[in-house]
Parts: structure tokens; sequence; C-alpha cells
């Protein structure tokens, strides 16, 4: 049976341009980057030239790319060094941080555990659409605020956040604003100047490089504590040793990112409005997250009266390959906090699914997926005690 | 492949036995709650106190879908007082094992089972 791959979200394949690009460091030039002899040196250089290419695709300079094992380590870095560098100088103040109902946990975990530790997080509630209010962040500052932390794009529904406003607030007042791009990066044009972003992770995995290495952006002048002591690389915000193939992965991950987002975005974005209209098709289903302030990639639906774990694996038996925010499919029985946080109920959150796209779907995948799509869900409902239609 | 479901969890789920209503059923019980994400129906049939006829609606997960399933094969052609006696360990066992998050979906096929013998025995009692 052929298999179509619409979980681009979670993971993407490494491109074959960017496996060709790691190759010889993995056994070539296998040198460590902090090594004074030629074989450290050229793996070095490679290092240097890769934190270039990253930092080209969010518009920062080299010399303000951190690099980690991923967005959730880049996450914690940006939250935990901007909050315990700040504590050490400002004493008690600097204890407010403002953050989003609809974070990934990299991010939402590390507040709750912030807040363990005695800082103080305010959670912005988000409206159907997944929106922050920009009102609701400006009441919510204080003269404690040091950080303001919203993801550029959600990672469930696909909601663009309205970065450029959060950075100007930020600004005025003085405030870090950190965001998540990890699923933004690639997909939508970055600029951390224009944008006034001070932190920002990105991932490897989720733009066609290798799972286990990102980055964080931090802006020249911003100080960070280290939370992993070592041998002081990254200029000792980061010790471990270079991961040199990950990192020239990434690297040329982001070249590729940069130079085709254009193409991407388009292809993207055709082949995602048509999911959409497809879908729509099917009776008392509904697209969740905003109509147009949206990932180009990310189409996510519900139906009512199924779930979504069974929805997903009659999918799968198709060989289509999707994701969902039902509690069943979730290792806590409690369905998505994101989709809780548009407002759904929990019966409306358990139909949910998302098809994520890619650079390698096809318009033949879409069709695929439209055909198939109607009658799982019609014999799911043909199942259910809650389609009484 | 790893997989964390059995083969006749799987089989059960995509391929139900004895899914729909009885329209004229002797006993309904319905258990379980959208809003945790699992809704059981079960309708039987009564002859002389015993199943002759069951069948079931779900909402839930394959688990949910694939207990119900295998509930009902082994209900059938059985007495209330021993159809009574089907316990959720022995819905899980006869699916060769449910992940132990999923374990509660077995819980309440047998639970939606009991609900309706009750509500026969109610409706026809002397």
């Amino acid at each position: 049976m052929e298999r179509i791959y619409m979980d681009y979200g979670a993971s993407t394949p490494v491109d074959k341009e960017v496996i060709e690009e790691m190759m010889p460091y993995f056994d070539k030039f296998y040198g460590n980057p902090s090594s004074i002899h030629s074989f450290g040196r050229e793996a070095f250089d490679a290092v240097e030239e890769s934190r270039k290419k990253v930092a080209d695709i969010i518009c920062a300079n080299e010399d303000e790319m951190v690099f980690t094992s991923g967005g959730t380590e880049s996450d914690n870095l940006a939250i935990k060094g901007i909050a315990f560098r700040n504590k050490e100088k400002r004493g008690s103040k600097g204890t407010h941080i403002i953050t989003s109902a609809i974070e990934h946990p990299g991010v939402l975990a590390t507040c709750k555990y912030m807040e363990q530790i005695g800082f103080n997080v305010k959670y912005l509630p988000v409206d159907k659409h997944g929106l922050i209010d920009i009102k609701e962040l400006e009441a919510a500052i204080s003269k404690d605020t040091f950080l303001i932390t919203i993801m550029f794009a959600n990672n469930e529904i696909g909601t663009i956040e309205p970065m450029d406003k959060i950075g100007k607030i930020a600004k005025e007042h003085g405030i870090i604003f950190h965001t998540d791009a990890v699923q933004a990066v690639g997909k939508v044009p970055v600029d951390v100047n224009k944008l006034n972003i001070d932190l920002l992770a990105l991932s490897s995995h989720k733009i066609y490089g290798p799972k286990g290495v990102g980055a964080l952006y931090v802006r020249n002048g911003v100080k960070l504590q280290t939370i992993a002591h070592g041998g002081g690389h990254e200029k000792g915000l980061r010790s471990s040793t270079y991961n040199t193939p990950g990192v020239v992965g990434l690297g040329k991950a982001c070249e590729l990112g940069r130079t085709r987002l254009k193409e991407d975005m388009a292809h993207l974005k055709n082949l995602r409005d048509m999911l959409i209209k497809d879908a729509l098709k099917i009776e008392e289903s509904y697209l969740n997250g905003h109509p147009e302030k949206r990932l180009v990639n990310n189409a996510h639906f519900r139906f009512t009266a199924i779930e979504g774990e069974s929805l997903n694996l009659m999918l799968d038996e198709k060989g289509i390959a999707a994701a969902t925010g039902s509690a069943c499919s979730s290792k806590k029985l409690q369905a998505s906090h994101v989709l809780l946080a548009i407002g759904l109920k929990p019966e409306e959150a358990h139909g949910s699914l998302r098809l994520t796209l890619g650079r390698m779907n096809t318009k033949e995948d879409v069709e695929y997926v439209a055909e198939v799509l109607p009658e799982i869900v019609q014999n799911l409902r043909n199942m259910s005690p809650l389609w009484n239609r | 492949m790893s997989d964390m479901y059995t083969e006749k969890v799987k089989d059960h789920f995509f391929n139900p036995r004895n899914v729909g209503e009885i329209k004229d059923a002797d006993g309904v019980g319905t258990v379980g709650n959208p809003t945790c994400g699992d809704v059981m129906t079960i309708y039987i049939k009564v002859k002389d106190e015993i199943i002759i006829d069951i069948k079931f609606k779900t909402f839930g997960c394959a688990a949910a879908v694939a207990t119900s399933s295998i509930l009902t094969e082994m209900a059938k052609g059985k007495m209330l007082d021993e159809a009574l006696e089907i316990k959720r360990d022995d819905v899980a066992n006869e699916l060769g094992g449910l992940p132990a998050i999923k374990l509660h979906c077995s819980n309440l096929a047998a639970d939606a089972l009991r609900e309706a013998i009750n509500d026969y025995r109610k409706k026809n009692k002397r």
C-alpha cells in the first residue's frame, strides 16, 4: 500500500542535500571543533559556517546563535536563562513572566516549573481562533514583568500570533521577548529585528534537517545564565561537545529553507487550501484555528460525534499519517490544552484531526485524503451513539 | 512494527461485530461521558433469560470500540446471570490484553452490559 505522510508538524524527512552535506562530518572531518589541531579546525570552520546559515533564516547575526539539542532545550535555556540571570541582577524584582495558554510543552512546562520555584506566570487566554489579545497582554504587564514568551505559530492549530505587535509592546516596556518559532521557521518569513524578538527557539527536524539539534537566537546584549555547566562551549551558554554533523545539517536545512521559502509557501498554501475545502464538505466538520492567520501547511479539523484516535487509526490503515488532539491518544488521557483554550468542549476536542503538509506532498496526496476521509468519518459516525442523524 | 494494540484488538476495531441498534430492544444500557471521550450503548434482546441478540454503539478510541465488539460476542447466547458475571478482566483477557492506560475501556463495556440487563429486569418486573 502506498503511504502518505501528512504529519510534517511532528517531523520531516531529512533533505537529501542535507544528508550529503552532513556525511563527511561523521568520518572525514570528525575532529572536536574545540581542538587546536587541523582536524579540530576544519570541524570548527564547518560549525561557524553553519551558524551563519542558521542566523540568515531569521535575519540575525551569526554571533547571536547558540546551538542546542532542539526546540525544547532552546525554550528551557531562554526562559530559565533569562529568569535566573535576571533574579541575580534585580533581587526580588523581575519575578513575573507572561505567556499564553496554548504554548508548546517546551514553554508551558518550563513556565509551570518557574511557578514552582517562586516566579509568577500569567497565562494569557486566546480567542476562538487561538489568537492572544494585545490589550490583555498590555494589561498583564506589571513592574515585575521581565519576560514575555509567546509562540510564533501554534503547533496544533497553526494560528500565527501577532509577533510584530507583541515585539513592539515588549520593547516599549523594556521587557525581553522570547518566542518558540519551531513551527514557523521555514513557513513564515522571520526577521528578529523587524519583529523586536530578543530570544527565538528553532528546531532542525521540522525543516528537513536531522533530529536532535536546534538553536536559540540570543539578541546581542541580552544576557542569560547557562543551564548546562561544563566546558564553556557557545560562549559559556551551552556546554557540550559540538554535534558537528547535526549542526552542519541544521545549517544546510536553514539555507534551503531560506532560499526555497517563497516556493515552499506557495506549494503548501495551495495544497492546504485544497485540503480544507474538501474536508469541510463533510457534514458537521469544522476548521480549528484561524481562517487566514495560519501556517501554510496546517489543516486542523474537528468532526462531530467521532473520536480522534479511532479516526487516526482508520486513516493509518489507509496509509495516511495524521495526528489528533484527542485525550485518548495522549498519555494523560486529557484533551489538548490548545483545543480547550480556544473554547472547544472536551467532546469536540476529542474529534480533532491535524494534517500538516510538507514539501514532498502532492496534489494527488490531497485528492486521496479527500476521497478516503468522508467514508471513514461516516463509518465512525455509524458506530457512534452521539450521531443520530 | 511495534504496536500498542494486539492483533485481536485491531481486528475488532477494524471489523467490529454487532454494531448498530436494536429498535425493539428489551434492554438498553448507556455508560460513559462524552467529556471523557467514551460513550457506549448496548442493546439486548432477551428470550427465556437468554441474550438472543445484542448490538452496540460506541464513541471512543480503538480500545473502546474493540471492547464493545468483543463483549457482544462474549455475551450473546448467555443466560442473563452468566452475562452479569463478565468482568472487565475477562474482556481485556479475551482481547489478548489492553495497554494499561486503556483498561478503563473494558470496564465501561462490562458496565454497559450490566446496565442493559438491569434495564431489562426493571421493565419486566411482575
